[in-house]
């Protein structure tokens, strides 16, 4: 096998890694809430200019800064659910997709009012590993492995708490859930915070990577909601896998071809597999 | 010749002795709106059946750019360039909604196949970066004042044909909405199932109105890329512009034949407005309240400015009608 076939497709797997999570976030917020935030990447994106302006402007210490991310994009997701989706929460779906489509075009409007279109990078450089001739970079290596564990950490909180046995028993049936005696509107806020601070450790580990700028949602955000609908709307372990298969697609793709024709790939795999398999890869 | 003939005739005289008066910068904006107009009512065929496309900016690229590289390489003119990209636009649409009518993708799932076609279309126009120039853009050959080359610098000409496809866009939305197309468009965005059940062909329907809708949109698109002489994938496709045209359509109020139009005489009289007032250097400020707007339009006023003033005016016609 090419050596460098082998580098692209680690790379795919690594990059994979973060993709599934903020894969987890929208299904989690599509599988309870029954919303499409289709603004999600760009939460991402605020969250990774605060993790620059904290870290590289107001020199934070970095995990301060991380940490202040998370928790900040995670409020932002509460005030999405309170001033945008609670609104029009029983009003057909697709109002509540086109609602935070303007959310999309404001954070990216209002991102490049303040901030303007500059590419700004956080001036991290951590080493790259060489393994038998394998180019590996820390950051991506990290960011897998943080991503890996966020998804486990999201996992035990769904199975062994309260709340989160609340969250999944409302993705299966929310009229029966009232029932229960569970507060479907305190499940809404928690779902939104957990979606929010999910896309708030995306950040904080695609800032490690790539510059930001206002647009940076568009480049994946697309590519997220074809993996969560890949996996399955709202199933996560679909998402899991299907955001490694693209994360292959992508990588190899890009090897052979270019980054363009790779992604374009991935989108007419995604358009077909819409047409075999509507239900998801993993769907029952 | 009933009231409503004569007001529209007269209304039409107005528009076409316009050019006459107006300055070069305003005719500029009648243009832009008139172009836009044409294309949101174009979106508007399928938004109110409850066909919400995010994947108009395909269509538009396509339309635009299939002409554009003709021209260019080929010398072929775009009296038929456009019509080929119009071909190959409506080719797409039906490509993608024939299965996706068949196979029942409808509500937000509908969105995001088209969102991710019109990802397909940017993304190829920016990969064959060798030919199309990628996202730099592309310059169609110009050759001054020609009809052969549909190349006009004195806008005049082209408000005049702006002015031609907008009316006749208005004609398109009236014969669907006259035929028999309309009421079983309408029984199937309210319940595909039952409208199968009474002996619609649920597909045929919705495809034929697809078909023309995207044949439309790549039109308005070709005309747009010969006024402005410059194509860039993220003017002419992309999420942008198809969440442009959503937002616009929504704003103007889907429902009704000149809903679109008042949403881009709205949009654009938001931009301009905002670009004199704060001066060019404020980018993102028009965009930044399209944004915010398209959240208040979404929750407070659904059926858009136009369908806002109906219940206005009638607010007990509006009050029998059947519930959102």
């Amino acid at each position: 096998m090419d050596m460098f076939l082998l580098e692209a497709a680690i790379n795919g797997l690594l990059l994979a890694g973060v993709l599934a999570l903020l894969t987890l976030g929208l299904n989690l917020i599509f599988g309870v809430i029954d919303v499409v935030w289709i603004a999600y990447a760009d939460l991402v994106m605020c969250g990774m200019y605060a993790v620059y302006w904290l870290f590289a402007v107001f020199g934070w210490p970095l995990p301060l800064a991380f940490a202040v991310s998370v928790v900040g994009v995670a409020v932002l997701g509460v005030l999405v659910h309170l001033l945008i989706i609670a609104p029009i929460l029983g009003s057909a779906p697709i109002n509540q997709l086109l609602a935070t489509g303007g959310l999309l075009y404001f954070l990216q409007s209002f991102a490049t009012l303040i901030f303007s279109t500059d590419f700004r990078n956080i001036g991290v450089r951590l080493p790259i590993i060489e393994i038998g001739g394998i180019y590996i970079s820390y950051s991506r290596l990290l960011a897998f492995g943080v991503a890996l564990t966020g998804a486990t950490a999201l996992y035990l909180f769904l199975k062994r708490t309260y709340i989160g046995t609340a969250i999944r028993a409302i993705a299966q049936d929310r009229d029966i859930v009232g029932l229960m005696g569970v507060d479907q509107r305190r499940i809404y806020l928690v779902t939104s915070a957990i979606g929010g601070a999910l896309a708030g450790l995306g950040a904080c580990l695609l800032a490690l990577q790539y510059d930001v700028h206002p647009f940076i949602g568009n480049t994946f955000g697309p590519l997220i909601f074809m993996i969560c609908v890949l996996g399955g709307l709202g199933n996560m372990i679909g998402g899991f896998i299907a955001a490694f298969i693209i994360g292959q697609i992508i990588a190899i793709g890009g090897y052979y071809f270019s980054t363009e024709l790779s992604y374009v790939l991935a989108f007419i795999l995604f358009i077909l597999l819409m047409f075999i398999r509507p239900q998801g890869i993993v769907g029952r | 010749m009933n009231r409503k003939g004569i007001a529209a005739l007269t209304g039409l005289g107005v528009l076409l002795a316009l050019p006459l008066v107006t300055p070069p910068y305003f005719l500029h904006l009648l243009i832009q709106i008139l172009l836009w107009g044409f294309i949101y009512t174009a979106w508007s065929m399928m938004g109110r059946f409850g066909l919400v496309s995010l994947g108009h900016g395909a269509f538009m690229g396509i339309g635009a750019y299939v002409p554009a590289l003709l021209w260019n390489y080929f010398d072929v003119t775009p009296w038929l360039g456009i019509p080929v990209g119009i071909v190959l636009s409506a080719l797409l649409g039906l490509i993608i909604a024939y299965p996706c009518f068949r196979l029942k993708v409808v509500g937000h799932y509908f969105a995001l196949v088209t969102l991710a076609l019109s990802q397909v279309v940017l993304l190829s126009i920016v990969a064959a970066r060798d030919i199309t120039g990628g996202s730099l853009g592309m310059t169609p050959r110009s050759i001054g004042h020609s009809w052969y080359a549909l190349q006009f610098p004195d806008k005049a000409y082209f408000y005049v044909i702006v002015l031609l496809l907008w009316v006749g866009g208005l004609f398109v939305w009236r014969w669907i909405d006259r035929g028999i197309g309309r009421e079983a468009l309408e029984a199937i965005s309210d319940d595909e199932d039952a409208a199968a059940a009474v002996g619609i062909d649920v597909t045929r329907e919705k495809l034929r109105v697809t078909i023309i809708s995207a044949a439309l949109t790549a039109l308005g698109g070709a005309v747009f890329g010969q006024y402005l002489m410059y194509l860039n994938p993220d003017t002419f496709s992309g999420i942008g512009v198809s969440l442009q045209i959503v937002f616009a359509a929504i704003a103007g109020g889907m429902y009704a034949m000149l809903g679109p139009t008042v949403g881009a005489l709205f949009t654009i009289a938001v931009t301009e407005g905002l670009r004199v007032w704060f001066g060019a250097n404020f980018v993102g400020a028009a965009n930044t309240i399209y944004g915010i707007l398209l959240i208040l339009f979404v929750i407070f006023m659904p059926r858009g400015i136009l369908g806002w003033l109906e219940t206005v005016r009638r607010p007990r016609a509006s009050a029998a009608a059947p519930a959102e």
